[in-house]
């Protein structure tokens, strides 16, 4: 399994372009993808599932994923939220 | 002669189209017991598949005529509709309960709806919740077998016919084929009023049976101004209102350069031209419009549209958003009028037989002090941002202002000693709409900054007559001596104090109440934003020398209401 923290800097937090985009980019892997949020976690794949975190400004979250392309994964969604400007 | 139908004039201008009917189909079913599971799968999957691809139809459309901003709304659909946690839930649903595939879909976004309703805290995932209840619309449509109207889809021009019109519809309705609406229900502030002036399209709203009584395809004629709309007209009306329409852009192209000009009577005499608004979006129309300043904000809103009482912060937010907006031009609040018609749900007040006469407004804030302060203090912590004055509401007597204004004096010096940034010049003033004020006008004027008279209240007040009561409706007399005497009393007071008197009622923008209060010496003019380049044009060529004999006569010689209303058509003819 991989894990990498994130800290959300974006002013409104993931909302929904971001949201939807990370879930895109989520959705193109095998490896069962997660997001933790104040000890919540909910499938990263699943967009209710992500806004339903209200995830907002100076959040710290961790994405892990589990599976055969975990570690491309995270880096997919490492990319996406830098090019959305949601973390660093 | 065509079909004509009624309702409430939203917004000014004249449409000419084909009615389009932006109604839900019946989307009702019935809860079964099914026997077959993967059956009832297949056929949730067939109805997502056919949403999802009438989704993207929607989404290349409205990103080409709308823009990429507002087509993301749908993007955001078909990623609901691919959800693996929502369709799961749904499938586990029909296996484990065996029932309909309709069912399932409801009972699980209900529950998703309910959660993301519940964040009180977060406006946006407010919102969310009417996304889900769009797409579980198109669904059950698809498992129903009905079609469900897609207004983005539109590609001709139309008048749309709707019960009402929601955020979300008008957020899919193309201006350029939009040519006007009629609703059933709202009001002149509902939502859909308010988002038709602010598109400036000609709608009519409240008219009871707009989607009974038209149908799809028919002509439908919009004439926003009367708030009157013809059915299948003939080619005669057609032709009158034509030409109808064509004045309305005429002058309207006139008006337009008068946005940024000041208000000048014919002799040149100055005149502040401001706008009412009713929540800081409200700001644009008043910009847009070319007011001088914002004559009455209605603090209410904070009040009306919150599940719980407003923190000073929020209050703050609000404020400042406002006086920012307006780049050092001045924004009077109006402290809190709650009461009368207007209840908050948690704040219960007593029942009462007379609500108009009874605990309302100031009374309330001179009883609950410590909601006056937080008030107080959200509005002194805003005045750092730009021109901020105060008014009270419903003041009958000198002890009230004072003591409103000493609790004021208070909170500032309490927020002066601990440091806070506040502006300078403050003015403290009062709304003049109870009879027994304006008779003392003149001891009143000795401590206010200004006076604001609210026209409504003062007319209602003074004829004892409800204005919400159709039985004693031809009571409502704006232009009766005996109120005209009332506001002549309020301006001169102020003015011998060197102070000044503004109007904020629906009558400072009524154009034959105009070149009277002109004549009266009115120092500011406050109506709808929409109102303030029609008033502009009108007192552009009034001569305020003979605006004074006008008004004289009014207060002196005329006997009632319709006098002064053929001396005001004489004069300005």
């Amino acid at each position: 399994m991989e894990t990498r923290d994130f800290h959300i800097i974006a002013e409104t937090g993931i909302h929904a372009r971001p949201a939807t985009l990370l879930v895109q980019a989520a959705s193109k892997f095998n490896a069962d993808v997660k997001l933790t949020y104040k000890d919540k976690s909910v499938n990263l794949k699943s967009i209710m599932g992500v806004m339903s975190l209200g995830v907002g400004q100076n959040a710290d979250v961790t994405v892990s994923a589990d599976g055969d392309d975990e570690k491309e994964a995270i880096e997919a969604l490492a990319d996406t939220m830098k090019k959305e400007g949601l973390s660093d | 002669m065509a079909k004509q139908l009624k309702g409430i004039a939203a917004s000014d201008g004249v449409a000419i189209a084909k009615a389009y009917m932006l109604v839900d189909p019946d989307l009702s079913f019935d809860k079964k017991t099914i026997d077959n599971p993967d059956a009832e799968i297949k056929r949730l999957h067939d109805a997502l598949d056919a949403s999802k691809a009438e989704l993207e139809l929607i989404k290349s459309k409205a990103a080409k005529s709308l823009g990429e901003e507002e087509a993301e709304v749908f993007e955001a659909h078909i990623t609901i509709l691919s959800d693996p946690e929502l369709i799961g839930n749904i499938e586990d649903k029909i296996k484990n309960d065996s029932v309909n595939a309709e069912q399932a879909l409801k009972d699980v976004t209900d529950g998703f709806i309910e959660t993301f309703e519940a964040m009180t805290d977060n406006q946006y995932m407010q919102e969310r919740a009417g996304d889900i209840r769009d797409v579980t619309k198109r669904v059950l449509s698809h498992l129903l077998g009905v079609k469900l109207p897609n207004p983005a889809l539109i590609d001709s021009e139309v008048v749309i016919v709707a019960h009402d019109l929601t955020p979300s519809d008008t957020a899919q309705l193309d201006r350029k084929y939009v040519k006007g609406f009629i609703t059933d229900i709202g009001g002149r502030t509902s939502h859909s009023a308010i988002m038709s002036r602010t598109l400036e399209i000609p709608a009519i709203v409240g008219s009871e049976k707009a989607t009974t009584d038209i149908e799809a395809g028919d002509t439908v004629i919009i004439d926003g101004m009367h708030g009157l709309a013809l059915v299948n007209p003939d080619a005669d009306e057609v032709a009158k209102y034509e030409k109808m329409e064509k004045d309305f852009l005429a002058q309207k192209a006139e008006w337009e350069k008068l946005r940024d000009e000041k208000t000048l009577s014919k002799d040149g005499v100055h005149f502040d031209l401001a706008a009412n608004i009713g929540t800081p979006d409200d700001i644009k129309g008043v910009v847009d419009n070319g007011a001088e300043a914002v004559g009455l904000f209605r603090s209410e809103f904070l009040y009306m549209d919150a599940s719980e009482l407003p923190s000073e912060d929020d209050q703050f937010e609000a404020y400042k958003k406002v006086v920012e907006g307006m780049k050092g031009k001045q924004v009077v609040v109006r402290t809190m009028d709650i009461g009368g018609d207007k209840q908050l749900p948690y704040l219960p007040l007593p029942e009462e037989m007379n609500p108009f006469l009874g605990y309302r407004a100031i009374r309330i804030s001179l009883d609950r002090t410590d909601l006056f302060r937080t008030q107080l203090r959200a509005l002194l912590r805003a005045s750092a941002y730009g021109k901020l004055a105060i008014m009270f509401p419903m003041i009958a007597t000198v002890a009230e202002f004072k003591k409103a204004k000493a609790i004021y004096e208070d909170e500032k010096q309490k927020m002066v000693k601990a440091g806070t940034k506040i502006g300078d010049g403050i003015q403290v003033g009062m709304m003049m709409e109870i009879p027994a004020a304006a008779m003392i006008a003149d001891k009143l004027a000795k401590y206010v900054d200004f006076f604001s008279i609210g026209t409504n209240d003062l007319i209602q007040y003074s004829f004892a007559a409800d204005r919400g009561n159709e039985k004693v409706s031809y009571l409502y007399q704006p232009y009766n001596p005996s109120l005209l005497r009332l506001i002549k009393n309020t301006i001169d007071a102020s003015h011998k104090e060197g102070k000044w008197t503004g109007m904020c009622g629906e009558m400072a923008g009524d154009q034959t109440a105009v070149p009277i209060l002109m004549g009266l010496g009115l120092d500011e003019f406050s109506m709808s934003a929409t109102s303030v380049l029609k008033t502009r044009s009108l007192m552009k060529r009034l001569d305020t020398k003979e605006m004074k004999k006008l008004a004289e006569k009014a207060v002196t010689e005329a006997e009632t209401n319709d006098d002064v209303i053929k001396l005001v058509n004489d004069a300005i003819k």
